[in-house]
């Protein structure tokens, strides 16, 4: 966040920047034994690799930090399902606090030929969690045996590890929408950061769970077409944008279909309407402005 | 089998290439009783030759019920089974509550693969004497699987290990083309038996008396039956 000056390593000489040695060593200068290192630390003097935690803490340092609030996040994402398959949607913005910093996220992942996840909240967590779908993919790669891990497989395995690293008071910040196909049927669940799980015909995270399940709950049928599912979640997503401060005119959505497998469209804008009077004027009635 | 010098323990190898270790460990599922399976597009079937010592007891389990999708039957050492039956159970229980699903029966067959290939390198232990057939149904459908105490696994669309199991294996062999479109009852009372006691009958044939009963385990969609 702040910029530093360089530190120039004791280690790598002057100019370069890196670590500075634990032990400063004076090169071929002191005898053999001339050194004291505690039995923890290598000989060359370098930190040691893996963090002892027990050493961090009588090091008078400070104690293992946990998260306490997110730092880049991103808003709401919406899911419905529909005949044939199931669809997310969301905006491609990261927010620092309330600046509009990285415009071009992709919030919307593929996780396998079955699933996408959506999701909202701390960026750095997600990424975090895209490793760890990526090592379970890995895994079914190397077993080669054509058996993947299903939709709601991966909502059950997310909300454990959401659920277990809230038991450790270390959450990951994130309201996660699994969106895929069961056994040809369309699924769709939701994960947030305390380790609630449910999964319904349609879900929304942050702001949109308020925005837009309402519209949602009015027009959804899960017989929909993929043309109506398409034209509810625009409404929502137009909502949203009207109404939630942290989001930009810059959406993707996700399907999930039978026929197609997983796409993930490019970013595109809605047509919005600004001209109402109250925006145009907006202190017309008020008091004591000119 | 006879006695060598390089068969002392398990990390020792014959001029061969052979780890006899490994091979007699085999030979204990040789020597174990029959356990005969066979499988159809819709079922597996497990049995095995359930034999009293005397008329004051009854036989020892040897078909174990791991999850509500997949059972195993053991040949040789059951102690060996029950062992690498909780093992099972424990990592089914584990896959279900992580994921919510059925283990697929591939991934818990390679890690008693693996657990036993752990047993014949190491100086400190010894190969499991069990031989299993797992048998159980997941996405994929009825699976069925041989794990050697050499570390192997094997699929089979119809197996039998233990005691004369040559000639139900040969019975199986001609008969096996008959199996995926049978009905369960086909399976169970007509080929399992036969095939399972068959070898026994004829053994037995001059003898007085014959062998015992058999238990049959059907996995399909819902609970194992047995």
């Amino acid at each position: 966040m702040f910029a530093k000056g360089p530190s120039h390593s004791t280690a790598l000489g002057p100019g370069c920047a890196g670590p500075p040695l634990a032990n400063p060593q004076n090169f071929g200068q002191a005898g053999p034994g001339a050194h004291e290192h505690g039995s923890h630390q290598p000989s060359c003097g370098a930190a040691p690799f893996a963090v002892d935690a027990s050493m961090l803490r009588s090091a008078g340092s400070q104690p293992h930090k946990h998260t306490q609030s997110p730092y880049v996040t991103g808003s709401s994402v919406l899911g419905i399902t529909y005949a044939g398959g199931v669809m997310l949607a969301s905006d491609t913005l990261a927010s620092y606090g309330s600046t509009k910093r990285y415009k071009s996220v992709q919030r919307l992942v593929k996780v396998n030929e079955t699933t996408v996840l959506g999701a909202g909240g701390e960026i750095s967590d997600l990424q975090y969690i895209l490793n760890m779908l990526d090592d379970l993919s890995t895994e079914d790669y190397c077993a080669d045996d054509g058996q993947s891990l299903s939709s709601q497989e991966l909502y059950s395995y997310l909300s454990r590890v959401m659920y277990n690293r809230r038991n450790k008071m270390d959450p990951l910040w994130n309201s996660l929408l699994i969106a895929g196909l069961e056994s040809g049927k369309p699924f769709l669940g939701s994960v947030n950061m305390i380790g609630v799980a449910f999964s319904d015909d349609h879900l929304a995270t942050g702001f949109g769970s308020h925005l837009a399940r309402p519209l949602f709950r009015k027009k959804h049928r899960p017989d929909m077409s993929e043309e109506e599912a398409t034209a509810l979640i625009r409404e929502a997503l137009e909502v949203c944008y009207y109404r939630d401060k942290q989001s930009i005119n810059k959406f993707q959505i996700a399907k999930v279909t039978t026929a197609g497998g997983v796409s993930i469209s490019d970013a595109f804008a809605l047509p919005t309407k600004w001209e109402y009077q109250a925006f145009v004027d907006p202190t017309r009635d008020a008091v004591g402005v000119w | 089998m006879f006695r060598n010098q390089y068969d002392t323990d398990v990390v020792t190898w014959s001029p061969q290439g052979r780890i006899h270790q490994v091979e007699y460990a085999m030979e204990a599922v040789k020597q174990g009783s029959t356990a005969v399976a066979l499988k159809s597009n819709t079922h597996v079937v497990l049995a095995t030759l359930n034999r009293a010592d005397s008329e004051l007891t009854s036989s020892l389990q040897k078909i174990f019920k791991v999850d509500d999708h997949l059972g195993i039957a053991a040949s040789g050492l059951i102690s060996d089974g029950r062992s690498l039956c909780k093992f099972m159970r424990s990592e089914c229980l584990n896959h279900r509550y992580v994921y919510e699903s059925a283990m697929p029966v591939t991934r818990l067959v390679r890690e008693v693969a693996d657990n036993a290939q752990v047993c014949t390198q190491r100086s400190w232990k010894r190969p499991y004497g069990v031989g299993l057939l797992v048998a159980g149904q997941d996405k994929s459908g009825p699976r069925l699987f041989y794990c050697c105490p050499s570390g192997n696994y094997y699929e089979y669309l119809a197996h039998a290990i233990g005691g004369r199991s040559q000639a139900a294996r040969t019975y199986l062999e001609r008969k096996h083309e008959e199996y995926p479109e049978a009905s369960l009852d086909a399976l169970d009372f007509k080929e399992l038996d036969e095939a399972a006691l068959r070898p026994y009958i004829d053994a037995l044939k001059d003898a007085e008396g014959g062998g015992g009963g058999g238990g049959t385990a059907a996995d399909d969609a819902a609970p194992m039956e047995t």
